[in-house]
């Protein structure tokens, strides 16, 4: 995560999937995730056909190839779990390049692997073609409960001032001579983390106090958003867009079928 | 290096599909009864108050701290806004840090959602929090009450979310491995992130505690009356932003 922007994977772009009204997106992508989790491990070429398809979906988000690659690091704890599994566990072994491996472990390994990476892809795909203020309207079109999204759009309003806000402390720390070490680190984190939080509930207070000033009672005004989607239009778009999510509800189905 | 502990934002694939789903609903649930709590204790300022620790436990948790070389835990922050807002508030600020986490910054597997949800909002911050009222009367004695009872919370928060993923291991666990296997391991490991999550807890409880002890709800007589206590908190904030550089 990058600080400054709150690290948001955003990219802002005008391809279809941009485009793609925001709960449409949310309930595609948990779709496929699904789908992608409840394949068997061992249909190997249904995991080839969400590679596929995902692949696919970036390629029309025009989302960069080296982008998704960086991004995808994020699962490096769980390569290091799936590498050592083939060692850990018992039962059958199969001999790999001169080391006895178990094969549960390599499907186990495997299973973690490519669901994983698959379900990050995914993720990330989501991410980059939805900006925050979308997918909160996203939430809302899916009948989140208004304050949830009221705190969220707040949180998300805050959280580029409040990590500045730390910056901000730790280098006027720094910048008076403290540079603690190891686990003296503690200490002054802790204190940091003290006083931001003061920061942070006083800033609420005020926040708060302005926003009764300019007429807030508690409910979120009612947005007027423009509608310019007509009905089949509308149709048109949960089709096309929940098209991934019914193409890996096939593969997932074919999988478990042939299994 | 940024090393995620593996009870943490745990990654798609790791549990089958049902349990994925059984612990969404679990969730959804935890969350709306918080939701209801909240608004029972917090009135019009829930938004806003919430929304600010919301941002605090998301910058909070951007702190990673050494646990062993090369594992680095970051503060879950469950036990600090349950001691510090009351449960109900600190549930919703973990769980919309967690949500927004998985849908904007791809952390965590949006099948595991529920799961992290729960382990991580729901029955770290109920235990810590239930930790913290047990032991009241001795946060309220003095200073080194307050930070010992904050420690055994935040230490008992991140353990507690580990137990969650042995659980939901052991009801639907698809990584290959045994619940036996993962015990010691997991609980072994998350009792060392758990001391760092205790140590940090304590000293910023014990910061807050020396600069506004106002603000730490569970001092408070009643945890539950809202609005005498909000009265006081916007007097003594206007009286401490002039004072504010």
């Amino acid at each position: 995560m990058s600080a400054g922007d709150g690290g948001v994977l955003h990219l802002p772009g005008d391809s279809a999937l941009h485009r793609l009204a925001p709960q449409i997106k949310l309930l595609a992508a948990f779709g496929v995730v699904l789908c992608v989790v409840a394949t068997p491990r061992a249909a190997f070429w249904a995991f080839g056909g969400f590679a596929l398809l995902l692949g696919a979906l970036a390629a029309v988000a025009r989302i960069p190839p080296g982008w998704l690659a960086r991004r995808l690091l994020i699962e490096l704890p769980f390569v290091v779990l799936a590498l050592v599994l083939p060692f850990a566990l018992g039962g059958e072994r199969t001999e790999v390049a001169g080391l006895a491996l178990s094969v549960p472990g390599l499907l186990a390994a495997w299973n973690i692997l490519a669901k994983g990476t698959l379900g990050l892809f995914c993720s990330l795909t989501l991410a980059a073609t939805t900006s925050p203020r979308e997918l909160l309207l996203g939430l809302q079109r899916l009948r989140t409960p208004t304050t949830l999204i009221m705190i969220s759009s707040l949180m998300l309003r805050y959280v580029g001032v409040v990590i500045g806000e730390a910056g901000r402390m730790r280098l006027a720390r720094i910048s008076r001579g403290d540079s603690p070490r190891f686990l003296w680190q503690a200490n002054a984190t802790a204190r940091g983390v003290g006083t931001l939080f003061l920061r942070c509930y006083e800033r609420g207070e005020r926040v708060h106090l302005a926003m009764v000033a300019r007429g807030w009672s508690g409910e979120l005004p009612e947005p007027n958003e423009p509608r310019q989607v007509t009905r089949g239009q509308e149709v048109r778009n949960w089709l096309l867009g929940l098209s991934p999510a019914a193409t890996s509800a096939v593969i997932a189905g074919v999988a478990v079928w042939t299994s | 290096m940024h090393t995620t502990p593996l009870a943490l934002h745990m990654t798609d694939g790791l549990l089958n599909a049902p349990t994925a789903l059984l612990f969404g609903a679990i969730a959804l649930a935890g969350i709306g009864f918080s939701l209801v709590k909240a608004r029972a204790t917090l009135d019009d300022r829930t938004a806003p108050m919430a929304g600010l620790v919301a941002a605090f436990v998301f910058a909070a948790q951007m702190i990673n701290f050494p646990v062993l070389p090369g594992v680095s835990g970051h503060l879950l922050g469950g036990a600090l806004v349950a001691i510090l807002v009351g449960p109900w508030v600190g549930t919703l600020c973990v769980s919309i840090v967690l949500v927004v986490q998985s849908l904007l910054f791809a952390d965590g597997g949006l099948t595991m959602l529920g799961a992290n949800i729960t382990n991580m909002a729901l029955l770290g911050t109920a235990a810590s929090y239930l930790v913290a009222v047990a032991l009241r009367p001795l946060a309220r004695r003095n200073r080194s009450g307050l930070l010992v009872t904050a420690f055994l919370a935040g230490t008992i928060n991140t353990v507690m979310a580990s137990v969650g993923f042995l659980l939901e291991y052991w009801i639907g666990g698809a990584a290959g491995f045994s619940v036996a296997q993962a015990v010691l391991p997991m609980l072994g490991i998350h009792l060392l992130i758990g001391i760092g999550e205790g140590i940090i807890t304590a000293l910023t409880v014990g910061a807050v505690a020396a600069g506004r002890p106002d603000l730490i709800r569970l001092l408070r007589a009643t945890p539950s009356s809202g609005r005498p206590t909000a009265r006081g908190d916007t007097e003594s904030a206007s009286g401490t932003v002039e004072g504010r550089s």
